[in-house]
Formats: structure tokens, sequence, C-alpha cells
């Protein structure tokens, strides 16, 4: 009797110790809402001409792009890892709400991702999802995922059509598009049941036109394979910002 | 009486049930059906550990029927008429017999020689330019090349969504109602991944089971000098590219392995393809250009005629007589597999082919 006493004692503190430190670290649903930009104008896809650094114009059809392994960094220096894969295409909005879910609360100072999917992913065979072959972001021939797909339309260019597009993927050295983006923010970002918990991440299709390779139409309208892919992933490489939004939607 | 009078109707329910056993027939033929016993992954004596494993694709007997049937069925291309086995076909081992270069939809031609199936767990890429990085994925690539079977994937998971009989068999399969690009290509892959083929004569000489010929045995000391540099046993192949000799065909321009890696030393470099049941597999080389084993063996045995690049371990081969050349192709016929090519489980039940 008196051992069963102590036993189930026992279990009542154990579980009380468990509750309290399941309610310690509160979790929370962050949202990422991603705009994609041209200079300081939101992309509109087909209706609306842009001009590159030469003067050119154009216009996008088509902007598709990968996300994935989202890593938060707090104040302390302590990671948070996510294990996420978004592809992000303009004309499919539900595809520009990242949604992050159990981010424990604190506050953040900044946030590393991958424009690409990491090498692992590249070799895992078929999967499902956003990862899936029907999504029109994989290369068969030459295995692997496409990064980022821009194409669009230009006077300059010289394709049939006029037509430009950098389809840039490869995860393989000396061809790796993978490029890891790091954003550190002026002010920390607290994540808690009070914030909205929502931020904003800009991409500008600009920077992929430029820096540090300037992107001339009439001599570079097609990127399909690793043939100059490098040069857009450096230029890709600095497109994105993310800011804090200040208000609950 | 009520038959006699109304004779049509007896006549049409007699065709009716003949036709409602003859389709059961087909479907549930007994002869064809795969038990769990069947899809087990036996690793051969000898074999090394297998690059593809089937940790993410539990093996199972309805995956590995549903992969049959995927495999077996032209409704995969564009126009329902070419399917994996139109250029597989079991029979050569699973290559395109008496073709160099296979012709797939609207009667176009490819660019390379079909390689036969087997063994290709233990390959690291697949295709003449190892390309393909996973087995699961190699697919995608016949169904949506223009000149092979001219699908998309989207289409061909539409259709599957859409066709009874897969609906049934993806349930079954997988025990659910999820039909998706993944499931199929997984099914597939279960179905050529168990393409293991280690049965032939010479297995069975090097298992001390089966006898040689003084001329295989001749064959067997001239290849393993000569040839098993690249050709490595027990598969046959060292998984690595080579340019083995042959000049450039200047029509098709195919760089090879270069077209993959983007680096000059691999320009005109192959895959070196494994050689089990090539007697099954003519022609040969990745243009087909060679129609038999004997043009195969003269090209290798003239060194002055070999490609500029050619790889420098070729040179180990130097000048063969006559004899010594029937001897390896008495040897390479060795290799041989009628256990693999008769196997039931590689069949198709509907008997199409």
């Amino acid at each position: 009797m008196k051992k069963i006493l102590l036993l189930s004692s026992f279990m009542a503190i154990l579980w009380v110790a468990m509750s309290f430190s399941v309610c310690k670290t509160s979790k929370e649903k962050l949202m990422i809402d991603v705009y994609n930009f041209v200079g300081d104008d939101m992309l509109r896809l087909d209706t609306v001409t842009y001009k590159n650094e030469l003067g050119q114009s154009f216009t996008v059809t088509n902007f598709k792009y990968y996300i994935s392994n989202i890593t938060l960094k707090n104040t302390n220096g302590k990671e948070y890892k996510t294990n996420t894969y978004f592809l992000v295409d303009e004309a499919d909005a539900a595809s520009k709400e990242l949604t992050l879910n159990d981010i424990p609360d604190g506050t953040y100072s900044s946030v590393e991702f991958t424009l690409g999917i990491d090498s692992l992913h590249n070799c895992n065979g078929a999967q499902t999802g956003v990862l899936d072959p029907v999504n029109g972001m994989f290369w068969a021939w030459n295995s692997g995922y496409v990064f980022l797909k821009l194409e669009g339309k230009s006077p300059a260019s010289l394709s049939p059509g006029h037509i430009f597009e950098y389809h840039i993927g490869g995860y393989k050295s000396p061809n790796n598009c993978i490029r890891k983006i790091n954003l550190t923010f002026d002010h920390s970002f607290a994540v808690n049941e009070n914030e909205p918990n929502i931020w904003v991440l800009r991409a500008d299709v600009s920077e992929i036109l430029k820096t540090p390779e300037t992107i001339d139409f009439s001599k570079l309208s097609s990127v399909t394979d690793f043939h100059h892919a490098t040069e857009i992933a450096d230029n890709y490489k600095d497109m994105f910002d993310i800011t804090h939004v200040g208000y609950k939607k | 009486m009520w038959v006699i009078k109304n004779k049509f109707v007896f006549i049409f329910s007699i065709l009716a049930v003949t036709l409602f056993v003859f389709n059961s027939f087909v479907d549930d033929n007994p002869y064809f059906k795969i038990t769990a016993k069947d899809v087990e992954l036996k690793i051969p004596q000898g074999f090394p550990k297998p690059f593809y494993t089937f940790k993410n694709n539990k093996l199972s007997a309805d995956v590995f029927m549903l992969g049959r049937k995927l495999f077996y069925d032209p409704l995969l291309s564009g126009d329902s008429t070419i399917s994996c086995a139109s250029c597989h076909q079991r029979i050569a081992a699973f290559g395109h017999i008496d073709h160099a270069l296979s012709h797939g939809i609207n009667g176009l031609i490819g660019k390379r020689n079909v390689s036969g199936l087997e063994n290709l767990i233990w390959k690291d890429t697949y295709m003449w330019d190892g390309g393909v990085n996973n087995l699961e994925v190699q697919p995608i690539n016949p169904i949506t090349n223009p000149v092979e079977m001219n699908e998309t994937l989207e289409h061909d998971v539409y259709k599957l969504k859409h066709n009874k009989q897969y609906v049934m068999l993806f349930n079954k399969a997988y025990h659910d109602t999820i039909i998706n690009s993944e499931r199929m290509l997984k099914a597939l892959t279960q179905f050529t991944g168990l393409m293991i083929s280690a049965n032939s004569r010479y297995d069975k000489y090097m298992a001390g089971k089966d006898t040689f010929s003084n001329a295989e045995k001749n064959g067997l000391v001239i290849f393993r000098m000569k040839c098993a540099n690249c050709h490595k046993e027990p598969l046959f192949t060292d998984n690595t590219y080579r340019n083995n000799g042959i000049k450039p065909d200047t029509a098709l321009r195919d760089l090879g392995r270069a077209a993959i890696t983007g680096t000059d030393r691999d320009v005109n470099t192959f895959k070196v393809p494994g050689l089990r049941n090539i007697e099954r597999t003519y022609p040969y080389m990745h243009d087909g250009r060679f129609r038999n084993l004997k043009q195969v063996m003269d090209h290798y045995a003239n060194p002055e005629d070999y490609d500029t690049g050619a790889d420098l371990s070729l040179h180990k081969i130097g000048k063969l007589s006559e004899k010594e050349k029937s001897e390896v192709i008495a040897f390479l016929k060795t290799l041989t597999d009628t256990e693999f090519l008769y196997d039931k489980r590689f069949m198709d039940p509907d008997m199409r082919q």
C-alpha cells in the first residue's frame, strides 16, 4: 500500500513538473508574407513594363522560386531550425504565405534560409507536395530541382517571341546555385502571443538582373542549364529583405 | 422453353459470362500473381551493397504489381501508343532488340541506344551520361521526352486518377485514395529495381555448379586481363564514364557526360555498361553502331582506329587474334541469364508483348 502511495505521489510530481516545462516555452504560429517587387514597384505579371539597369524594357510572365530550411536566430544566439520547403509562385497568392508552426516565443535578431533545395532533397528520388516534379520545377535529364524560374519578354531579347527565360538550378560544384540568404534585422522582432507574428519578406526581381553581373537581354536571354547559372545565382543572392508587420491580420 | 424462345438472350448471356470469366482470368491470372516472397530483396552472393535500398519505398506485392501494370501500359504516353516495355523488351533483357536508336511516339527517333534493365539498384547514376541521380526519378525522362513518350507527369497522374482500374490498384497498394507522381514513380521503381540478374552460367560456374568449355574458359582469362578493368565483376561495370575509343557520330553530336557536368574532360565519355545478358541486348554502344559482338571485338582490338580521346586503359587490350575474339564472345554469352529472362514476375500479365 505504502509503495503504491509513494509511486502515485511520485507520478503526480512528475506530471506537474512535465506540465510546467511544457507551459514554460509557448510556441507560436509565424507567418511570413512574401511580396515580389521590381525595384520600388510591386511585381505585376504580364501587364506592367519595367526597365533593367541598361534601360531595356521588360515584362515578367512567370516568377517562381524555392525557399527552404528557414532558421531563426534569437538575441541570445540560439538557433531555431525548421525543416520546411516552400515554392513561391507569383501567380498563386496562397503560395506567398509561408507558415511556420511551433516557433518558440522569443526575440529574434536574424533569419537564415536557402534559396533552392539542399543536395539531400535533390537526390531523394520521387517526392510529393512542393517537391513533386509535377510543379514544373524539376529537371529530369540532369536530375535536380530548378531553384528559381524568371520568365518574361523584352524587345531587346533576340530569342523567338522576344522572350527571356532564366531557369536556375544545380546542387553540385562547380555549378552549385544553392544560395544561403542571411538577413539580420535592424531591430529584433519579438515572437509571442501578443505580437501579430507576421513578417514580410520582400524579393526584388531587379536584383536578379544586376550585381554583380548586369544582365543584357540582347546577349543572355536564356539560361536553362549550368551555362551562366551561377552568375544569376550570385545575383539573386541579395534579392531579399525582411521587415516586421506591426498590425494584426 | 423460355431460353429457346429467346435464343438471342441465351446467346448473349453465354457471351457475357464467357467475357466475364475471360476478363477475370486476365486480371487475376494466378500464374502472374505476386506474393510477398516474390518481392523480397535478396542480394546475390558476392554482390556489393546496393546504392538503392528501397528504404523509403517499402517493397510489397501490391505495389510491385502496380508498377508492373504501369511498365507495360501505353496509357503513360501522350497518345497511348508507347509503353516503357515498347523499348525495354523482356526478351531483349529489357533492351530494344535490333534497334540502334529507338523510335518513340510518332515514329520519332531518339539519340541513344536503349540500355537493358538489370541490377539497376547497384548503379549510382542512370542514363549513358549519368544525368539521373535516383532510380525513382529515371522514368520521368522517357515519359516527358518529346521523341519517346511525349507526355507530362501531371497528365499521367490525371489519367491514372480517372481510370477505375488504377484507382483500385493504387488503393490496394497504398490502402488509401491518394494517387500522385511519387507513388506512380515508386511503384515503377519496385518493378524495375527488383530486376536482378545473377543466375547466368557464369554465376553457376563461379559457384562451382556448372562447367565452362575450353573456349569459354580462355575467354574468361582474356576478359579478366583486357576488359575487366572497366567491366568489373560481378556487375561487369565500374560505374565510371569513359571514352571507349569509338569516333563521335557527327550527326548525333552527343557530348555524353559533358552535357551533364559541363567539363571538357568529360566530352565523349559515356557510362561503362554492365555486360550481363549482352547476347540479348544487341546492337551495341551508346549509339547502337555495332550490330554484333564480333564488330565490338574488332573495334577494341584495333587501337589504330581509336578516337583521339580514347581512355588510356583501352591500350591494355592490344591486338586480339580471331580465335581470342571468338573466345571472349563465347565467354560473354555465358552471361545470359535465362532464369531472369523467363522470370514470370517480370512478364506482362496482359500478354500484350
